[in-house]
């Protein structure tokens, strides 16, 4: 294997292969940013000090490394948990079959840094929560090509968490990280521009996602009418049932799905359904979202333009959230996202959650509140809060199996047989946020007597 | 418990699992189409890869690359110093995908041209960039006479745009983001009419059985012999009194009150469809006639002749809260009648493949009945020649007013060709070496350029000083996405689904516009 030779930075800022990038970077423009100093320190900055984050290399990380490296940048991190399938090959294009099993972005990394040797990718194989703030710290920008919303959320919610305050409350610029996003799903895709603490952040923006789709249990159980609900019945009360290999339901493995078909295909002739396919099956378990090479190179490119953009101040950032849609012709809207004053992650502003009546309301009817409310889309929230004796009480926690159990009691219980007052704040924990968040308890006024 | 006999189902293949993603979206059929055909790729650049790298990923049948000249320094993968580019390009694109077949030519456009012009004739497209404008206008010519469809990209720092030149297009799969369901609800079919008359409305129903009820006494008290509702306050009325006889909490009631809005006047033949049957490739087949267009003459006759001027049942219907029985034989009853309209399709198809002694398989069941499903929304493009845009012509005018061009991004389609006319007749790049100086010739060809044109406009200074700012640069970022959406239209022209743009795209990564303009 060929290995590149170290690099040498002089030298690298003198190849030719840099021409295009350094009259765009050393010549006056009438379209250019208004501080933009046009200057050979410019490809230097891209090539030696800018360190840039790219989180997910799948569809949308293997295009951001390879645009960025080729933009200039000489130090770009990546990081993803996930390894090399074959369902990946028709658009993850640094993975061959070879790869098939190995991790996404050590792969990925390895093949930037053999291909562009001006720049240096540094690989990290596990998840986004297995860093702390003094890692996202090193980077000046961060792209995100993730298909999580709740990943998105993480991190969001960690580079606000970075921010630091001057003494009149104002945001320390300096504390910034820019953060880039880009999603696609089939020939839609979207790119956005998110400065934490000033614009418009992915929780003042939660409702931009599309709904999942859940079908009714009862439908399911009772009354299928669809292939998809074949599938679901099969999946979520036959396998348990069943148990047919004594283990989980793992949508990767093959035999597991093949299961899966069969029973969903007899429950489906009992019901005169019919359209009931492999690939209908395999897409439900897995949740599968169509992908295709153009779409994620587009939206890619997008990405890596706005970086571009911040990390040499040539042209102004895009406000600040674009729109692209490919099926009929080519569309592309961009427009300004807005920040949110209630927002649960940027604003400052207290959570206040209505309760109607504290006596009839469980600790279960406010988790799950928590969890369909549009502006809170909480997956598993742990409460936690102080009573009015100043001690600290754990109201309820699933994810310690101990706590759960000393905990699921109050579940049932009212806000009132709990003795939480109006007013009182509760802490919860999620996995859409590395920090707590408080929300404060707001009871009806006791005037509206309900007859 | 000892594990389960070994899996009747159908596993996918190896192929179908790989293109997974993607089948989802444009069906084996799709791929099918994808995988048969063969592209060339007229010049080495950036963004000509990532087109080309776009199809090779989703497993093209196969390409060709066109180049003449060597690998320079500036270009990357440095490894290949002083080898031909085309070679170099097509084993870099060949590591992609291995299904695909690669090939190259190591000589230019303009020598290909000279010396043997049948050689583009044998590809489905031509994907080209980077050309001069001669070199451009011979290559567009020459694809325009034997009907290959041409895909030509720019990318020039920060700019970038499209320009698709082909004769006709037909689309049958259009995909449309909102599709409207087709259910006749306002003029049942015999079938449909005999079941929902002897079927009485419980909370078990479907909304489609409600909603017909209260449809039936709407066009009761009609005088004019209206069959549904048209304006909101007729829709408001219609869902209130279905609100008023709702018990509490009936689904079927509340999903009957939300459709009315959605439910009727689908199934007449919307403009573009009515524009097909009027076409003369409709009206006069003959033995080369496209199969598409057979079938849309065989489908006009059934509207026009046998369906009331109805397009054939779509057969498609939407989930509704009911018990399964209700529900899958409603459903059978829409598919056995659409199975019939297809029928009956395909049956006058038959006939005309015979009148015209063409082989009865040229045309199968299932693909009538895909046209039958899909009729509200096929659709006919016919391009321009690119060389028309070059002479004065009306298409052009209604782009200047008061003599500006219309928007900003229109400036850049013209700045763009000013760029090419620069190339022809400067032999070299505005701004390579020195901005100030090519900035005046640039001027002045520009002007030159629109007025030859009758177009009484101006580009303004700054727009050509930014072009000869890049000195020719190709940044690999506006490279990136216009090569990812000229793969994308590709596609489309391939698989015959989707439509594709009409007939050009400009991309302006400055202020991340995009616009699409005809030429």
């Amino acid at each position: 294997m060929s290995v590149a030779s170290p690099p040498n930075p002089s030298l690298a800022l003198q190849s030719k292969r840099w021409n295009g990038l350094r009259h765009v970077l050393e010549r006056e423009g009438l379209f250019c940013k208004d501080d933009f100093t046009p200057s050979p320190d410019n490809l230097e900055f891209l090539q030696t000090k800018c360190k840039v984050l790219i989180i997910g290399a799948g569809g949308l990380g293997c295009e951001l490394l390879k645009d960025l490296a080729l933009m200039g940048f000489g130090d770009l991190h990546v990081i993803d948990m996930d390894i090399i399938e074959l369902s990946n090959l028709n658009r993850q294009f640094l993975f061959r079959r070879t790869d098939i099993g190995a991790s996404k972005a050590e792969c990925a990394a390895r093949f930037i840094n053999n291909r562009v040797p001006t720049c240096k990718v540094t690989p990290h194989f596990c998840k986004i929560q297995d860093f702390d703030e003094s890692f996202y710290q090193k980077f000046h920008i961060i792209v995100c090509g993730l298909d999580s919303i709740v990943a998105r959320r993480w991190i969001n919610g960690m580079l606000l968490s970075m921010l630091r305050y001057e003494e009149d409350n104002s945001i320390d610029v300096a504390s910034i990280i820019p953060m880039i996003d880009g999603g696609t799903e089939g020939f839609k895709g979207n790119a956005r521009v998110i400065l934490p603490g000033f614009t418009a952040c992915i929780e003042c923006t939660l409702d931009l996602f599309p709904p999942q789709v859940n079908y009714p249990l009862c439908t399911i159980a009772n009354t299928p009418r669809l292939p998809e609900h074949c599938v679901e019945y099969v999946k979520l009360i036959q396998w348990d049932k069943e148990s047919p290999f004594g283990a989980p339901l793992d949508g990767d493995d093959p035999q597991h799905i093949a299961w899966i078909y069969e029973r969903a295909q007899e429950r489906a002739n009992q019901f005169n359904i019919s359209g009931i396919t492999y690939r209908l099956v395999q897409g439900v378990i897995k949740h599968i979202i169509p992908a295709v090479a153009s779409t994620n190179a587009v939206i890619a490119a997008a990405c890596a333009m706005e970086v571009f953009k911040l990390a040499t101040s040539c042209y102004d950032s895009m406000a600040n959230y674009f729109n692209f849609n490919d099926l009929d012709g080519i569309y592309s809207y961009t427009y300004e996202a807005e920040k949110s004053d209630s927002c649960l992650a940027c604003s400052n502003a207290p959570q206040l959650l209505t309760i109607e009546d504290p006596n009839t309301t469980t600790l279960e009817d406010v988790i799950k509140e928590l969890c369909e409310l549009p502006r809170f889309q909480l997956k598993s929230p742990a409460l936690t809060t102080v009573m009015a004796d100043g001690k600290q009480r754990t109201l309820y926690l699933a994810s310690v199996k101990s706590i759960e159990e000393a905990t699921r009691k109050n579940l049932t219980q009212s806000l009132g047989e709990l003795g939480l007052q109006d007013g009182q704040q509760l802490t919860i924990t999620d996995v859409t946020s590395p920090t707590a968040i408080t929300i404060q308890l707001k009871y009806q006024a006791n005037e509206i007597e309900m007859s | 418990m000892s594990s389960p006999a070994p899996p009747k189902s159908p596993e996918l293949s190896d192929k179908s699992k790989k293109y997974d993603r993607q089948i989802r979206l444009w069906g084996d059929h799709g791929q099918a189409f994808l995988e048969a055909a063969t592209i060339c790729l007229v010049n080495v650049t950036a963004v000509g890869c990532e087109a080309a790298k776009g199809l090779i990923l989703p497993g093209i049948g196969g390409f060709t690359v066109a180049d003449g000249s060597t690998v320079k320094e500036e270009d990357l993968g440095n490894n290949y110093l002083g080898k031909s580019k085309a070679l170099a390009c097509k084993q870099l694109l060949q590591e992609l995908n291995t299904d695909v077949n690669g090939d190259y030519v190591d000589e230019s456009v303009d020598y290909i041209l000279a010396n043997r012009p049948n050689f583009f004739d044998s590809f489905d497209l031509v994907i080209a960039s980077n050309l001069n404008e001669q070199s451009l206008l011979q290559l567009a010519n020459r694809l325009w006479e034997s009907n290959v469809p041409l895909v030509y990209c720019r990318s020039l720092g920060m700019l970038g745009s499209i320009r698709l030149q082909l004769k006709e297009h037909c689309i049958v799969e259009a995909h449309p983001d909102n599709r409207q369901f087709d259910l006749r609800l306002e003029q049942p079919f015999h079938a449909l009419r005999e079941h929902l008359e002897a079927t009485e409305v419980t909370s078990k129903m479907p909304w489609l059985v409600v909603l017909y009820k209260f449809i039936k006494i709407w066009q009761k008290e009609q005088e004019d012999g209206r069959l549904a509702p048209s304006n909101y306050k007729e829709k408001t009325n219609l869902r209130e009194a279905i609100r008023a006889e709702m018990k509490k909490d009936e689904e079927n009631y509340e999903e009957a009150m939300k459709a009315v809005n959605t439910s009727f006047g689908a199934g007449l033949v919307p403009s573009s469809l009515k524009a097909i049957f009027e076409d003369d490739a409709c009206e006069q087949l003959h033995k080369k006639s496209d199969i598409f267009w057979i079938m849309a003459k065989a489908l006009k006759h059934f509207v026009v002749e046998e369906n009331k001027g109805y397009l054939p049942l779509p057969g498609v219907l939407p989930d509704m809260t009911a018990s399964t029985d209700s529900y899958i034989t409603l459903q059978h009853i829409y598919r056995q009648q659409a199975l019939h309209d297809a029928d009956q399709v395909y049956h006058k198809c038959q006939h005309y493949l015979k009148q015209l002694s063409l082989p009865a398989d040229s045309i199968d069941e299932r693909t009538v009945r895909l046209l039958c499903r899909e009729a509200a929304g096929m659709f006919v493009l016919r391009g321009t020649r690119i060389a028309d845009e070059y002479e004065k012509n009306c298409r052009l005018l209604p782009l200047v007013e008061e003599n500006e061009l219309q928007g900003t991004l229109t400036v850049y389609n013209f700045a763009l060709r000013a760029y090419e006319r620069f190339l022809s007749e400067c032999g070299s790049i505005p701004g390579e070496c020195a901005v100030e100086q090519d900035i005046g010739r640039l001027k002045s060809i520009t002007s030159k350029m629109l007025n030859d044109l009758g177009l009484h406009a101006t580009i303004s200074d700054d727009v050509l000083h930014e072009i000869c700012r890049y000195g020719g640069a190709e940044l690999h970022a506006v490279s990136a996405f216009i090569g990812g959406c000229a793969a994308q239209e590709v596609i489309k022209i391939i698989t015959k689904q989707y439509k594709p743009i009409d007939n050009t795209f400009i991309y302006n990564a400055i202020s991340t516009e995009s616009v699409t303009l005809k030429l």
